[in-house]
């Protein structure tokens, strides 16, 4: 069957690689079948630049209606999958129609491109980054080849961070002032507060913040709503007396979190909030929740 | 149910430490092949097995104990890790995102140990985000054993001074503000146990409660170990908190523990310094504190560093020691108002002890605390409750254990009124420890007001009291105390003869009253103790002052007289006769003849009436001859009217033997040796005579009666008397008499066979031939005698 096969075997190789590849920084990226790649990482306004070599397999020629090389910026939502909303789309072209015998090397460039939206793999939509080379041929279909990258960009520290401080409660029964020190977060943050207790008049078994993204598709009617928890932090074991205060630390590190995303596009949103879960012996939960916003900090190059 | 509960309990210990085997096996693994992240993961599993409710503080503490060792292993990890190359901080951080708080505590406090031995940041710092971080345990048993891990890892790392965490600028201030923090925090979980869960379980809940208590004490104990504690430290700083704490937490339990906790572990100075503010916290304390067990150790621990250390007694009375301590008891009885009587008199003892200890030369100090015993004991009649009476008792020996001194006792002025507030069994407890105190260290009591206030004080043993009936007092008890009694006579005592007389006249005043079951006892120490005196006494008309001496022999012997006579009222007829001839012989030495004349005639008239029974008689006439032959005071006529009694008694007694041997030693009333008036041999020969024809008949009574006999022991006693006699030269005693008297032995002895009287033959012999070897006018004398 082996010849079967090559003969739908595309008649090429095609690779993609940018011109900084041994330096730029790759990053790990989840694939939609599950496996882990790592991809080169980007941030808007650089310049995308590299090689794209052409290497048809031996004994074979490939005719073409012309070669160009994209750089796609899409939006898939999953309940629409295979659909690609491109937000961002350049082209390269990269030959005129005709054959390639032997090897060739293109070489293409996207100086200091706009990439406004980080990538982003949710529950119910993608935002993603794709260099799309493509060999037109007229009769046996495109050949197509992807490179995936990530961008991330990074937002200055906010000018205006107030704390997030408030007095809640349930009369009678519990009253409780909790404060977080900031109300917005880079990703390497830690979150560090207390929970002061006014009155204790249940007993708490224990008490847990929570980190939760919600993300939102769609727009009107047909708004979608998802909500993670992405940790959960113990605070607390145990029942307190009135005028204990509780600290809060939580490092942010660990989570798999991103910066807060609104309306990217009209298509999808990502918001974060701080979810304060108190916990009584019947297991009845009492829970105030908090939006925080997180941004990526452009990261100390030392560390 | 309970039985249950506990195998409930085991079975969930056992899950849980197998549990935790695994884990910390994994995390073994994982620290062998130098596994950061799993060793992390591992750990925080093995510690999640803390997180349980189950287990009562016993099992958890098993459990608490397998982790800490293994968080040992783990700790010596993270430190080769550091050195390594991992950055201490990002340690730090990276124990801090485990999700569980329990065991992200227990690994932040053992990665903080790390962070402080490599000293990237100053000590105060960590342990002070350490402190704060643990707040996130409420729950009591866990944050409890939580925080005594801080403690316990801590101990050696706090930036006390001398220490090699120590900073730059005062962090022993540090130290001690992260102490007493973990302190406050652990009394405050400890307390809250008391709160939580059903009231039937109280109990349990308290037990519980005492078996943790030393984990929160523990924490006192490390703050009186640094160094950096000093007495100021000491009384601005952790004194007052830790106190705050304790008046606070407004539980019984931890206050009774806690204040004890402070007196046992910071030394006696300070304690000493800080008296007021430590004995000010005492009435805010709850009512059912136990406070005077408290007082009363810490008034022990301070009498005994005032005795080991003479050198701090200034400072005791620097302070004011006493009266701060009698204030502040003062003010406890006053705020606990239903305190038992055994308590208040309980913290009078400790009290009284101290300052005995302390201010042994203030008097005083000690009359007042008994001053304010009183005032207590007032209005609540007599104690019954055994153990208060007890420590009554123990209140009232202290001063005499102290100056081992009654007489200084007896100045005491509330002394005796404490004492009335006993019933009469203790009373008379109490008389005999004083009396022992007495004889113990000998004691002498030489003024007559102290006597009497003595006598007051013994008087349970001196006076029948108004004893409740029915309650029988033990013979050997009545007689050993009686005993105790008649001992302490003799340590009343005064040079000064009139001095001396007041005394004995108070002892009888007192001893009258006795009751005829004590006089038996009381009587004779005093007669014998007035003839003392009487024999101490200047010999009259020898006084070269003219001074009129207002004790005379005449005026004691006639005092004799009164208290003899109240003997045979009670029914003690020999002892009375005794003391009677003890008097006679007293008078003879002062030549008083009509006085001893008097009291002759008294012992005779005893014996007449009183003495009755046969042997007593014996012994009775036995007294009489040997106290009348030594007497020389008597004119002829009173002399011969008493031997002639004397003999006339002798030959009424009702045995033969008797009657024999009272005649011959009658025989001695006739002749004495040093008086050239008393040499009357004819009578002596009569009375030898006559005992001899006594034995005679003695012996045929015997020979008829039994056909043996056993009174030629009575021969050979006649024969001494007659080689005595014959020894000092009476002409009536003649060899001749003698001879007969060997040969009617003799005769009789073949007959017989009495081994004893044998001997007794036999070594009279003996006797006789040695008096012949030794030469001079008796071996001439002896040689006369042809046996």
């Amino acid at each position: 069957m082996n010849y079967l096969l090559g003969a739908f075997k595309p008649a090429c190789n095609i690779s993609i690689t940018f011109s900084d590849g041994k330096n730029r920084k790759q990053v790990p990226m989840k694939k939609e079948n599950g496996q882990t790649a790592t991809v080169p990482l980007f941030h808007s306004q650089e310049t995308i630049s590299g090689k794209v070599c052409i290497e048809p397999y031996q004994g074979k020629k490939v005719e073409h209606n012309g070669v160009k090389v994209e750089l796609l910026g899409q939006i898939e939502m999953y309940f629409d999958r295979g659909n690609f909303y491109d937000f961002t789309s350049l082209v390269r072209e990269l030959d005129v129609p005709g054959e390639i015998y032997e090897r060739k090397t293109y070489p293409f460039e996207f100086p200091t491109v706009e990439m406004p939206y980080e990538t982003y793999n949710g529950v119910n939509v993608r935002l993603r980054y794709v260099l799309k080379v493509t060999i037109a041929r007229g009769y046996a279909g495109s050949i197509l080849e992807y490179q995936e990258l990530v961008v991330r960009n990074y937002a200055p520290p906010p000018e205006i961070n107030n704390s997030i401080k408030m007095e809640v409660g349930i009369e009678d029964c519990l009253h409780i002032e909790f404060e977080y020190n900031k109300s917005k977060y880079h990703l390497k943050d830690v979150i560090l507060g207390k929970i002061y207790f006014l009155l204790v008049r249940i007993k708490m078994k224990n008490m847990d913040l929570e980190i939760r993204r919600r993300e939102s598709t769609g727009a009107g009617a047909n708004t979608h709503v998802e909500t993670e928890t992405l940790a959960k932090f113990e605070l607390m074991d145990g029942t307190p007396v009135r005028g204990e205060s509780i600290p809060v630390r939580l490092f942010l590190a660990p989570y798999d979190l991103t910066p807060t995303h609104r309306n990217i596009n009209n298509k999808f949103s990502v918001k974060y909030y701080l979810n304060l879960v108190l916990v009584d012996e019947e297991d009845r939960r009492y829970f105030k929740q908090q939006e925080i916003t997180l941004y990526r900090l452009k990261e100390d190059t030392s560390s | 149910m309970i039985a249950d509960g506990a195998e409930d309990e085991d079975k969930w210990l056992a899950a849980s430490a197998a549990a935790f085997k695994q884990n910390a096996f994994y995390m073994q693994r994982a620290i062998d092949t130098n596994n950061l992240k799993d060793a992390l993961k591992y750990s925080a599993q093995m510690l999640s097995e803390l997180r349980t409710s189950k287990l009562s503080p016993q099992k958890y503490y098993d459990l608490y104990m397998r982790a800490f060792d293994e968080l040992r292993k783990l700790e010596i990890f993270f430190m080769e890790e550091t050195r390594r190359g991992c950055s201490v901080i990002e340690l730090y951080e990276l124990v801090q995102h485990a999700g569980n708080i329990l065991p992200r505590l227990y690994l932040l406090c053992t990665a903080g140990s790390v962070y402080i031995k490599t000293k990237e940041a100053p000590a105060k710092e960590i342990l002070k985000d350490l402190v704060e971080m643990c707040r996130g345990i409420q729950h009591p048993l866990r944050g409890l054993f939580l925080r005594s891990y801080l403690a316990q890892i801590s101990r050696d790392k706090l930036p006390d001074i001398g220490s090699e965490y120590e900073g730059d600028a005062d962090t022993v201030t540090d130290a001690v503000e992260f102490v007493l923090l973990n302190f406050t925090e652990m009394n405050k979980l400890w307390v809250r146990m008391q709160h939580q869960g059903p009231a039937r379980d109280k109990e349990r809940r308290e037990k519980e409660r005492g078996e943790l208590r030393d984990l929160v004490g523990k924490n006192l104990h490390v703050l009186s170990q640094l160094e950096g504690v000093d007495l100021d430290m000491y009384r601005d700083t952790v004194l007052p908190r830790v106190l705050e704490q304790i008046v606070n937490c407004r539980d019984e339990i931890a206050q009774y523990y806690l204040v004890d906790c402070i007196i046992q572990v910071f030394p006696d100075e300070y304690h000493l310094q800080t008296l007021d503010v430590l004995l000010g916290a005492c009435p805010q304390l709850q009512p059912s504190v136990d406070i005077m067990t408290v007082l009363s150790r810490l008034m022990e621990r301070l009498s005994n560093y005032a005795a080991l250390n003479a050198e701090v007694l200034p400072y005791f009375l620097q302070v004011e020691a006493f009266s701060k301590l009698n204030i502040a008891i003062g003010k406890v009885i006053e705020a606990q108002e239903d305190m038992p009587i055994l308590s208040a008199v309980t913290l009078y003892s400790s009290l009284l002890k101290f300052t005995l200890h302390v201010h042994p030369d203030r008097l005083d100090y000690a009359d007042q605390v008994l001053g304010s015993c009183v005032k207590q004991l007032t209005g609540k009649g007599k104690i019954d409750d055994p153990r208060a009476t007890k420590e009554i008792v123990s209140l009232l020996s202290a001063p005499l254990e102290k100056y081992n001194d009654v007489v200084i006792a007896l100045k005491l002025t509330n002394y005796p009124l404490v004492v009335e507030y006993l019933d009469n069994e203790t009373k008379r407890v109490m008389a005999s420890v004083i009396i022992r105190s007495i004889m113990k260290n000998n004691t002498l009591i030489t003024k007559a007001e102290k006597v009497e206030a003595l006598l007051e004080l013994i008087k349970g043993l001196i006076n029948d009291l108004d004893e409740p009936q029915g309650l029988e007092v033990d013979e050997d008890d009545f007689e050993e105390e009686q005993n105790s009694v008649a001992r302490l006579i003799h340590m009343l005592y005064n040079d000064d003869s009139e001095e001396m007389f007041k005394i004995i006249s108070i002892l009888k005043k007192h001893f009258l009253t006795g009751g005829p079951k004590r006089m038996k006892f009381t009587i004779p120490p005093l007669v014998v103790s007035s003839l003392k005196l009487i024999r101490r006494l200047p010999v009259e008309g020898d006084n070269p002052f003219g001074k009129e001496a207002s004790v005379t022999a005449t005026k004691i012997f006639q005092f004799l007289n009164q208290i003899i006579e109240a003997l045979p009222s009670v029914p003690s007829p020999d002892l009375a006769f005794r003391l009677y001839l003890q008097c006679a012989e007293a008078a003879n030495k002062c030549d008083e003849e009509p006085i001893a004349y008097e009291f002759f005639t008294q012992a005779y008239i005893l014996y007449e009436e009183e003495i009755s029974d046969s042997k007593a008689q014996v012994t009775a006439l036995q007294l009489i001859i040997g106290t009348l032959q030594r007497m020389h005071v008597f004119g002829v006529e009173n002399r011969d009217t008493l031997t002639h009694k004397a003999t006339g008694y002798s030959a009424k007694l009702l045995k033969k033997p008797d009657q024999c041997r009272a005649v011959y030693a009658c025989s001695h009333l006739f002749w004495l040796e040093d008086h050239e008036t008393i040499h009357d041999g004819e009578r002596v020969l009569l009375c030898l005579k006559r005992a001899l024809k006594i034995a005679n008949s003695a012996q045929q009574m015997a020979s008829t009666a039994r056909g043996s006999t056993g009174s030629v022991t009575l021969f050979i006693e006649m024969l001494n008397k007659y080689l005595y006699f014959y020894e000092k030269g009476i002409p009536q005693i003649t060899v001749e008499s003698i001879e007969s008297l060997i040969q009617l032995i003799k005769n009789e002895e073949s007959v017989l066979s009495d081994p004893s009287a044998e001997s007794f033959f036999a070594s009279t012999l003996r006797f006789m031939e040695s008096q012949k070897q030794k030469g001079g006018a008796i071996s001439d004398r002896y040689e006369e005698i042809k046996v």
